[in-house]
């Protein structure tokens, strides 16, 4: 197998998307952790298919040297769908910001997470229309004061991880533009896990909505206002690793170590794995200033998948049935003879 | 009604007669029992010669209870019969179809037909007051003892009707085999002793049909055996993503069943995710096709343009009913046809080809998938309501004698070049399909616009010039199609043009015609868009032309746009009911 490198995977087109957008990180991202996946997977670059809608983080497509379908609007998903059932044998990476994905795509997106197909999902979510200068996204923060909304949005935002996971998904994982390693690292994980994975990333707009994360990526709050979660380990965070998450029999709570009677015994461990879905969701939930907002791979579980079941059904079917042919359905049931 | 018609007709294709079927029904599951409005009904045509539509008038008209016959009275012909299940003409029933007073058949004009009036319900209770069946599942079987009469009325053998009854119940309601053979049997021998029917009739088996095997088939599974003849033909599996809407389902059910041919089946989330996993679909290298009808097309339309700017090959079927909205669901029209042509954002041509009876849906299902596997486009095949759900005999040709389809797939590429996308063949304008997982031939399509190496461009000359090859390599297929033909005079006064599924009524309004000397010449386009290629040698032998359509005229002004030279008369019909031939015959005779 080809030793394939971060350039087997960078097209020769320019990347047009505007200089200090988080979309730059998150391709930067996805080219180093593809040839880590095929090495782990033995995947020929001929084997990826880059998908994608429309909108900035649409454009990914053009920036992959791969096979690459740059859609219509919140359609994405379902060309991914149809991809994947039509040859499983390819991987099909999809590219998609939180209004194509959540508002014009919504329901192709929830329906790809209930069947559990084996895509790999990429939300970029700048909570904000980028593409169409900066109009609210239904992950804009209530009260968000865009060109749609000049005195503040009256409406909720979708928190996406709650949407997937109360979708049942089966893997849900998130992280920040800016954490290079640790999209790498969610990225292989979704390239591993059978099914339909979905990856935030909370990416920064520099021109319609700069600093929307900031509060998370700040270098000086990070790792005070975000946890990144791993399996097996415990859920601890902070500048100096003093804080963590209980559960106190009744909800999750933020603690610091050593006070209020916790100590690091108390602290939860994280299982990506566990099939109820309750603690993912509140993890997934979290929110500041209460919480740190999780990062990493929130859910990760076995299930099986929408493109091995129409496999195994047209397998099964075909063993049983009696036609193989058109000729032979042609002439079953009812027929006549012309002499 | 629709089993029992069904089976008559099954019986009558085996039988070996010329049959046309045509179920009408309405839009409810459980439309309001006994209303005018819920009337479900199902036309059939016998003959022993070949038949061409359901008929207009009726020889034999069986009504279930009073608001069947008030629906349906206007179609008996002078010398019909007219069986009733007298149980069901009580006041109440009487009452529940507008009747006013206590004798229907005078209240409606048809006292003087042969009137069969017999207690049906009844003696189908006298009938299986043994069998063990409660009286729900005893009522159920009164449409049986009615096909017992027809049976015996037209000289029909009961043994079919048993075997397909065995076949049907024998694994899982083998109880219910015994009643319904019973109530046949029963019926049968009502109709030869009670002395009501003057006649019977032997409908001969047609003696000049081409010999080999026949079935029975309807529009719908035409269509999906079409499709799954061309997968064969490429070898590319075929995928369908689909959306159950009225009256397309069928397509997507039938082709459901058939997983041992290789056909996957994608129970879409909505008409957009129908065709959009049918585009992903062909990406990836299958023979993608997603079906729909009217409102689904329109939900489609963006997703059709993205397959267009991608040039990649799909079916869109379109079994039409009758618009606009959710309009008439269960009825039949010609009336997508703008949508088909045109009903896309910016220039956006596709082919647009159609099926003219339900057995010839299978082969024009199979030319869809060649046109847009060997010419990359997606194609629209319209199919109507009336096809959709209508059957006739067919003669079950050999896979062997069809023509092959050879997509272009990308072969090579010469050392150190990229893959153009959509670089065109000279000859025919189509580019070479490279699928994800050749290795080399990695590359990206989408909607904006290219150029021909497969980079985006906002260049102006560039737009232009892809917009034209797109619409050239569309007008290039008109080369592979079959010349049309005209049936009647080679040239002269009046040429009668029609389109899709209203073929066996004006051909037999044109015989009709003909057998009484009239001249009229007659020729019927199965391809909308890009025209037969002798179209225009065709229309220059002729002075006068007459359109007749379901619609209010769209194929005529379509003609119309490029024929400026002609005048296209338009005989148009917007009821979601077919043309009857006597009205197509009186309007052909106005036009001479």
């Amino acid at each position: 197998m080809a030793n394939l490198t971060f350039k087997d995977f960078k097209s020769d087109q320019e990347v047009r998307w505007c200089p200090g957008c988080g979309d730059h990180a998150v391709l930067a991202s996805l080219q180093r952790a593809l040839p880590k996946v095929s090495q782990a997977l033995n995947y020929e670059k001929e084997r990826y298919v880059v998908v994608s809608g429309i909108g900035c983080s649409s454009r990914l497509p053009y920036y992959m040297d791969t096979f690459g379908f740059h859609s219509i609007h919140g359609r994405a998903t379902a060309i991914s769908t149809g991809i994947k059932v039509a040859n499983p044998w390819l991987t099909v990476w999809q590219a998609c910001g939180d209004g194509d994905a959540l508002a014009i795509g919504g329901n192709h997106f929830i329906h790809a997470i209930r069947r559990n197909i084996d895509i790999n999902i990429m939300l970029f979510n700048n909570q904000i229309y980028g593409l169409t200068k900066g109009q609210y996204s239904p992950t804009s923060k209530l009260g968000a004061i865009t060109k749609t909304s000049p005195y503040g949005t009256v409406e909720h935002p979708f928190n996406p991880g709650s949407l997937v996971l109360g979708a049942k998904g089966t893997f849900f994982a998130r992280s920040l533009d800016v954490e290079l390693a640790l999209n790498e690292e969610i990225m292989t994980a979704a390239a591993l896990h059978d099914g339909c994975s979905v990856m935030e990333f909370l990416t920064n707009c520099v021109i319609f909505n700069d600093g929307a994360h900031k509060d998370l990526s700040d270098p000086a709050v990070r790792a005070d206002h975000t946890i990144v979660l791993r399996q097996g380990e415990k859920m601890i965070f902070g500048k100096d690793r003093d804080k963590g998450l209980v559960y106190d029999g009744r909800k999750l709570r933020a603690v610091h170590i050593g006070e209020g009677g916790y100590t690091e015994e108390d602290i939860l461990v994280h299982d990506s794995h566990a099939d109820n879905i309750g603690l993912q969701m509140a993890l997934a939930d979290m929110k500041g200033p209460q919480y740190p907002v999780a990062l990493g791979v929130i859910r990760d579980v076995k299930d099986i998948t929408y493109d091995d079941g129409v496999r195994d059904q047209v397998k099964e079917v075909t063993a049983k049935s009696k036609i193989h042919s058109v000729d032979e359905l042609l002439r079953s049931g009812s027929t006549w003879e012309v002499e | 009604m629709q089993l029992t018609g069904s089976l008559f007709a099954d019986m009558s294709a085996i039988y070996g007669n010329g049959l046309s079927t045509f179920p009408d029904y309405p839009a409810e599951i459980r439309a309001p029992h006994g209303t005018v409005s819920g009337v479900s009904g199902f036309q059939v045509h016998i003959g022993s010669e070949a038949v061409e539509t359901p008929g207009d008038f009726c020889d034999m008209l069986i009504a279930m209870n009073p608001a069947a016959l008030k629906a349906n009275a206007k179609w008996c012909k002078r010398h019909a019969m007219i069986l009733v299940d007298e149980d069901a003409f009580d006041e109440a029933g009487m009452k529940k179809a507008g009747f006013t007073t206590d004798n229907p058949f005078s209240e409606l004009s048809v006292e003087d037909r042969t009137l069969i009036i017999a207690p049906i319900t009844t003696m189908t209770k006298e009938s299986l007051k043994d069998s063990g069946l409660d009286l729900k599942a005893i009522l159920k079987c009164k449409n049986m003892f009615t096909l017992g009469i027809a049976c015996y009325i037209f000289n029909r053998p009961l043994q079919p009707i048993y075997a397909y009854l065995e076949k049907k119940f024998s694994a899982k309601h083998p109880e219910v085999i015994a009643p319904n053979k019973k109530v046949i049997d029963d019926g049968y021998n009502y109709a030869a002793n009670v002395q009501a029917i003057p006649n019977t009739y032997t409908i001969e088996p047609v003696k000049s049909a081409r010999k080999g095997t026949y079935r029975n088939i309807t529009g719908n599974q035409a269509i999906a055996w079409g499709l799954l003849a061309a997968s064969e033909k490429s070898g590319l599996p075929l995928f369908c993503g689909s959306y159950p809407i009225t009256p397309a389902t069928a397509i997507l059910e039938e082709l459901a069943i058939h997983k041992s041919l290789g056909a996957k089946t994608l129970q879409a989330e909505d008409e957009i995710a129908g065709i959009c996993t049918a585009i992903g679909a062909s990406f990836a290298g299958n023979l993608a096709v997603t079906t729909t009808s009217g409102p689904g097309l329109s939900l489609k339309s963006e997703a059709l343009g993205l397959a267009v700017m991608a040039e990649l090959p799909l079916v869109v079927v379109d079994v039409q009913r009758g618009g606009p909205s959710t309009g008439l669901p269960t009825k039949t029209e010609q009336t997508d046809l703008n949508q088909a042509l045109y009903g896309r954002n910016g220039e956006c041509p596709i082919p647009v080809i159609c099926a003219h009876s339900p057995a010839n849906c299978f082969f024009a299902a199979f030319m869809a998938c060649k046109i847009a596997l060997e010419h990359m486009t997606p194609v629209l095949l319209l199919s109507e309501g009336f096809l959709g759900n209508g059957s006739e005999p067919w003669l079950i040709p050999w896979m062997k004698d069809y023509p092959d389809i050879k997509p272009p797939f990308a072969k090579s590429l010469p050392a150190g070049e990229k893959f153009k996308p959509f670089e065109r063949d000279p000859e025919t304008m189509v580019p070479q399909w490279a699928i994800p997982g050749q290795k080399g031939f990695e590359h990206r399509v989408g909607g904006l616009e290219k150029t021909h190496a497969g980079v985006l461009s906002t260049d102006p000359a560039n737009h232009e010039m892809m917009v034209r090859e797109r619409a050239e390599k569309v007008a290039r297929i008109s080369k592979d199609l079959p010349d049309l033909k005209v049936q009647g005079p080679e040239s002269g006064e009046l040429l009668v043009i029609g389109w899709g599924g209203t073929y066996g009524h004006i051909a037999s309004a044109v015989h009709d015609l003909h057998d009484e000397g009239v001249p009229v010449a007659y020729t019927h386009f199965d391809y909308i868009n890009p025209l037969p290629p002798n179209t225009a040698e065709i229309f220059s032998h002729y002075r006068k032309f007459l359109v007749c359509e379901l619609n209010s005229g769209q194929f005529a002004s379509y003609l119309q746009g490029l024929y400026p030279q002609y005048r296209f008369d338009k005989f148009g019909k917007v009821q979601g009911q077919p043309f009857l031939v006597s009205e197509l015959v009186e309007a052909i005779k106005k036009e001479i």
